[in-house]
Parts: structure tokens; sequence; C-alpha cells
């Protein structure tokens, strides 16, 4: 058996010093992206709790650690652009604006989930907020994001696909078919790669012949850029560029995200193929709540008390997520047998 | 009076009327834009509709099932053409996990108005890798549809049928039925999804055919109606879903059932048609079910291995008189016109 290569260091430069520079965003843009992490952060230490009470079963993945990443690519979306992903897609539907009691009670397999339980933790899907899911197969939602970039492009509606995708999935054919097809074709489509480093158990420095994933584009002339993932403003000015060229018809563009999961794969994982001391260095120095915390507070942008505010604002909202996803009754056993194919 | 078309012309012009109705429609495929056009299903209509509504695709199908996937997702009514249906089985992972899927997991908030069209190849040298037969393994899965024309008729009818259904629906034409002709309206019909079709009747044996092994089993009953018995032929036309009413009223008519299948035996369609009939006629059964099969061996490539390896009237024909206990004459297997049978047979011209 191979020696386990050794894992980097985290990120550098992940800390926003405080002072050092003007952030690129309002004062209340900043308040609301530190809401919206914070209620993901909730939000997934919740459904954990849940899971180790028996209320989940099956998988879970959570998003802890990861949140800059798509609340800065939503921060500069636009209504029109869809949004697809993988398997650790909670952030995803909550920072897509869907409903927290939807969700939970999708992890809890009720009636009120967003799949009335046919779909679970995986599997959730709004087209009203144009999130197209949640999906279970390694890299298979990349060819369907740049579907419905070819969507976007057909009907000329002016909108771009993100199409999340993990630092496991990059070592996938169908993504290469896919940024072979992207580009040939210019479909408006932002490939966000989240390396949070493992896939699975397994380092990047395990699995990939090259980590900085940015490249892996280049063979077919599309352009990428690393990103550090823990800095929803560093996200946010990436999306912004990024969202642009895939706007104006240039073609795809991939986006890096150098981000850290503290949790394990899924709520199964023990995560044993790390040090602790590797996750407590990422989050007490890069944690992407806490460094926009500490930008707020020193640049007297809002008060403690404020942010307490939005705490117990965000601790209302998972606490009563949590109890609809209990309360919310199970599916009737005739769910079984419906919606396999539509009747037209 | 009505005018006939082969198969490959049918098919044509059912995706050309579907275009011209709904701009949602739009083709992709390799070699779709091609001088050969498909065998002639395509030919013309990138000319007509533009390369953004009908258009080649790299070599990558399986990404490419995803790209029509996404985009079915926004309302868009893809087909998709593969030249062998072999190709197909690298998009199995966007085929099964995804399209047959994406309804059920998200409960019916979304779905997937996909066509797929493979061909199967047969004969001409094409050997292992293009020449199979793969329906069973997509019948197996919930949540796609999968049709099996045989006649031009039925080509045009399904094709419409199946790109206005809102699921995926995988396609399989069989190579040797291109050039067969039928009469074919030219107005735009549809043929339903799930039903199968009476070619002939008949009250002693009821044979039940799938694609081209409908045209054998025609050819069959005539070898049988030479030695006294009335067969009646049944052509599925879907495999999924399973026309189960018709099977099991033709079964109950007869008492004997043959089902002749252009795939392997072993977990075929054609277990699952004797498994139903057992299940549910078992008491007008009057003797056991048999079915005429490819052998559970890859296809050969040579011509010679070829006469062995395809099933055809005669066996079908021979396998009937087996089953009512008569005599089984040699003359049943004789290749027609006395030569390898390793193409399409100039005597099937239709019209059915």
């Amino acid at each position: 058996m191979p020696k386990p290569a050794k894992t980097k260091s985290p990120p550098k430069k992940a800390r926003i010093r405080p002072g050092k520079k003007k952030p690129d965003a309002s004062a209340g843009e900043l308040l609301e992206y530190y809401r919206q992490m914070l209620l993901i952060r909730r939000f997934e230490e919740k459904a954990g709790q849940l899971y180790g009470m028996g209320l989940i079963g099956g998988f879970c993945h959570l998003y802890i650690g990861q949140e800059a990443v798509v609340i800065g690519m939503q921060a500069a979306a636009e209504d029109v652009d869809t949004v697809i992903t993988s398997y650790r897609d909670h952030g995803h539907m909550l920072a897509c604006g869907m409903d927290p009691n939807g969700v939970m009670a999708e992890l809890t397999g009720r009636i009120g989930g967003y799949s009335r339980g046919k779909g679970g933790s995986m599997h959730m899907f709004s087209r009203e907020k144009n999130f197209f899911g949640g999906h279970g197969i390694v890299g298979g939602q990349v060819p369907i994001g740049t579907g419905l970039a070819f969507g976007h492009k057909y009907k000329g509606d002016g909108g771009v696909n993100m199409a999340y995708f993990g630092d496991g999935a990059i070592n996938q054919g169908q993504v290469y078919e896919s940024f072979n097809m992207a580009e040939l074709w210019k479909l408006p489509i932002v490939y966000v790669i989240e390396n949070n480093r493992y896939g699975m158990g397994t380092s990047i420095e395990r699995a990939s012949a090259t980590t900085d994933l940015y490249h892996r584009g280049a063979a077919h002339g599309i352009p990428g850029e690393p990103v550090d993932g823990m800095d929803v403003l560093a996200v946010k000015a990436a999306a912004e560029k990024a969202l642009k060229y895939c706007r104006s018809g240039k073609g795809p563009y991939i986006l890096e995200m150098k981000t850290y999961r503290y949790r394990g794969h899924s709520m199964s994982d023990p995560a044993k193929y790390r040090s602790k001391d590797e996750v407590t260095k990422v989050r007490k120095e890069s944690d992407p709540i806490d460094n926009l915390r500490d930008l707020i507070l020193a640049g007297k942008i809002s008060s403690e008390e404020a942010l307490k505010d939005i705490d117990k604002q965000v601790k209302a909202i998972v606490t009563a997520a949590a109890e609809f996803a209990q309360e919310s009754p199970e599916p009737d056993l005739a769910e079984l047998y419906t919606d396999i194919l539509v009747e037209v | 009076m009505t005018r006939e078309l082969k198969f490959s012309e049918a098919l044509l012009e059912a995706q050309d009327q579907c275009m011209a109705a709904d701009p949602a429609v739009y083709i992709m495929g390799l070699g779709v834009p091609d001088p050969t056009g498909i065998f002639g299903t395509t030919l013309g209509l990138q000319e007509k509709y533009g390369v953004n509504r009908v258009f080649d695709m790299p070599l990558a199908e399986n990404a490419m099932t995803g790209v029509a996937i996404g985009s079915a997702l926004v309302g868009m009514r893809p087909v998709m053409t593969h030249q062998r249906v072999d190709f197909a089985t690298v998009a199995m992972e966007q085929i099964i996990n995804q399209a047959a899927k994406w309804h059920y997991m998200f409960d019916g908030q979304v779905n997937v108005p996909l066509v797929i069209r493979m061909i199967i190849g047969r004969g001409w040298g094409q050997g292992p890798q293009h020449s199979q037969s793969l329906q069973a393994m997509f019948a197996h899965v919930p949540g796609l549809k999968v049709v099996m024309p045989t006649t031009a008729y039925d080509a045009k009818g399904l094709l419409i049928s199946a790109i206005e259904d809102n699921n995926p629906v995988v396609m399989l034409e069989h190579r040797w039925l291109y050039g067969i002709t039928d009469k074919v309206p030219e107005e735009f019909y549809r043929v339903p999804l799930g039903k199968a079709h009476i070619m002939r009747e008949g009250t002693d044996v009821t044979i039940v055919g799938l694609s081209y092994m409908s045209l054998e089993s025609l050819r069959a009953a005539e070898l049988l109606a030479e030695r006294g018995i009335n067969a009646e032929v049944l052509d599925l036309r879907s495999l999924r879903p399973l026309d189960e009413d018709a099977i099991l009223t033709s079964v109950r008519k007869t008492g004997n059932l043959v089902m002749a299948d252009t795939a392997h035996k072993m977990f075929g369609a054609s277990a699952e048609i004797l498994a139903l009939a057992t299940e549910k006629a078992f008491d007008a059964l009057k003797s056991p079910p048999r079915r005429v099969t490819l052998p559970d061996h890859p296809a050969p490539t040579s011509p010679a291995l070829a006469d062995d390896f395809y099933p055809r009237a005669g066996h079908i024909a021979a396998e009937v008189l087996r089953q009512l206990g008569r005599d089984v004459d040699d003359a049943l297997f004789l290749p027609p016109e006395g030569r390898h049978h390793d193409q399409p047979d100039s005597s099937f011209k239709g019209p059915f």
C-alpha cells in the first residue's frame, strides 16, 4: 500500500487583515453575507445533531467550512442564472433561497421535504429558485450543467449556469467531455471546482497528477483561476469576473475554490485520514465566518450586538426548520409508486 | 392511395414534422449532418432547420447525454442519435442514473423529455462491438420507455409519440429495417407507446416478435401455414411500457407461445414475456412456452459464422413445430437464396 502523501498546509493569505484593504461591498451586503454563511453553518450543525439523534438516516454531507464559496458566487449571480451541484448541497440550496424547512424535512424523509422524501440529502430541486439538484454520482452533474448552459444559449435568456463539483470529480472523464463541448459551443457556464482537498478520504495529492486544478481547462482553451475559497469577498470578486466573461458570450470559465471541509466526507466518515491539528489550524486561521466577522467589527461596519442579533435570528430559523422536519408527517406508502413516469 | 416510404424515410419525416411543429425540438448526434445522414434518417434537416437545431457532436457520448438532459430540464426536446446501440453503453451513467431518475427523485417536479435513437447493427462483418441488441438493459430501468418499431408506418408514428412524450424514451432501430417499405400517411400521426400490434391473426400459436424478428415471425407464419398451422404474430413495438393485455389475450386465444427476440436468451426480453405468460395465463397454456433468440455468446464477425448465429423464420417455425409435437424438416434451416445470410434479405420489401 502506498504511503499516504503529506498534506499541504491550509491555503495561505486566507485571513482577511482588517483595515488593510477596503472591502468591495456595502455594509448591508457584508452583513447579508455574514447572515447567509451563518445560516448554512448553523443549519448544518443542526443537521449533524439530528443525524446523531437518529432522525436523519443515510447520506448526509455537511458543507461546514465551505460556506464562503456558494455565498460569494450567489452574491454575484443574477436571478436568471442556474445552479447545479453534487451531493454536498444543503448550502447551495439555502444560498439559492430555498426554504430551510423544506430542506431539513427532506433530510428527515418527511412529506414536507422538497422531494417529499424521495430524494433525501442528495436530491432536492427547485425550479422557482433555478436550483437543479443535488446529485449522487461524482461528476454526473457537470454535463447536465453544461446542458443547462446550452439551454441558456439556445433560448438567449442571458443566463449563466454555475456547475459545482469537487476535487474528486475533476478526474472524471465526463468533466473533460463537457469542457470540450462548452468551449467548442461557447456555452455560458462557470465550472466551480470546490477543492476541499479530499475526495472522500483521498487527499488531492494522492489522486491528482497535478493539484492546481484551475489549469484543467487549458487544453480546451478555457481560462481558469484559483480563488481563496475561504474569503467570501475574494469569491464574489472572482465570480463577478467569471460571470461577466460567460454572459458576454466568450464561453466557459473555471474557478478553483481553495477551500476546506471541517467535517468528514459524510456523517458516517470519522475522517481519520487527516490530523486533528490540520483541521484545527484551518478553523483557527481561515474560517470564512470568523474572518468576515473580524472585518465587520474592525471596520466598525456593525456592532457586536448587531451581529449577536443576526445570530439569534439564524438560530430561530434553524430551530423552526428542525421542528418542522420532525413534525411533518412521513410520506404515505402509496407515494412509492408515483412519479416514475410523467403521465402525458 | 397512400404512398409508400422506406422505414428510414419515415423516421426522417417524423423528425422533420416534429421540428416544424415545435421549435424546442433539436437533433444532435455523431454524423447527423453527414451526407449519408444516419442511414438517411437525418438527410436535409440541417439545411432546413439550421446548425443551431441540427448538429454534429464530439465523440463524448456520456457528457453529450448530460447536455441533452440539461437542456430538456429547461423545456427543450432533444433527439439524440447513436449510430450503434453499443456506443450508448458509455453513456449508461447519464441514461440510467440521471435521465431515468430525475422525475422520481425530485418528486415529479421536473421531467426529462428526451429521445435517444440507437441503431442495432447486424451482419456485414460488424462483429461483437457493433451489433448488440441491448433492449433488456434499458427496459430493466424504471423511468425509461423503450420502443422498437418494425414497420415504416410504426417508425414514423412511434417516433412522433416518443418526441412528444415527456419522459426519456430509448428507441432501438434495427439496421435491417431501414430499407423496408410500408404505406406511410403524409400527415402527422401518432402510434401510442406501450401498445402491441397484431400483424397476422391466427388461432394455433402466438408468436411474439420484437423489431426485425417480427418480420421473421411473419415469414415463419407463412411456413407454418404451408404445414397447416395458423399462427398469430404479435409485434410488441414497445418493450416498456409492455402491452401485457395484448400478449395475454393472444396467449389465451391460442394456448401456445413462442417469443422471437433480436437479443440473447438469458435475462432477456424473451424471459420476461415467458414469465408473464406463465404467471398470468398458466391455465391457458397447452404447452411450455418457447423462445427463439441469439445464442449466449457475442456476435461473430465472419459471415459464415453469422449464418448460425442469427435465427431466421425457419428457426421460429421449427420451434413452433417442436412445441406442437410435429416433425421438423431440414428445409426450414436453409439460408434464403442459398447464400450467407449476412445482409438484409431482398425478399423483405413490405408493405406491412
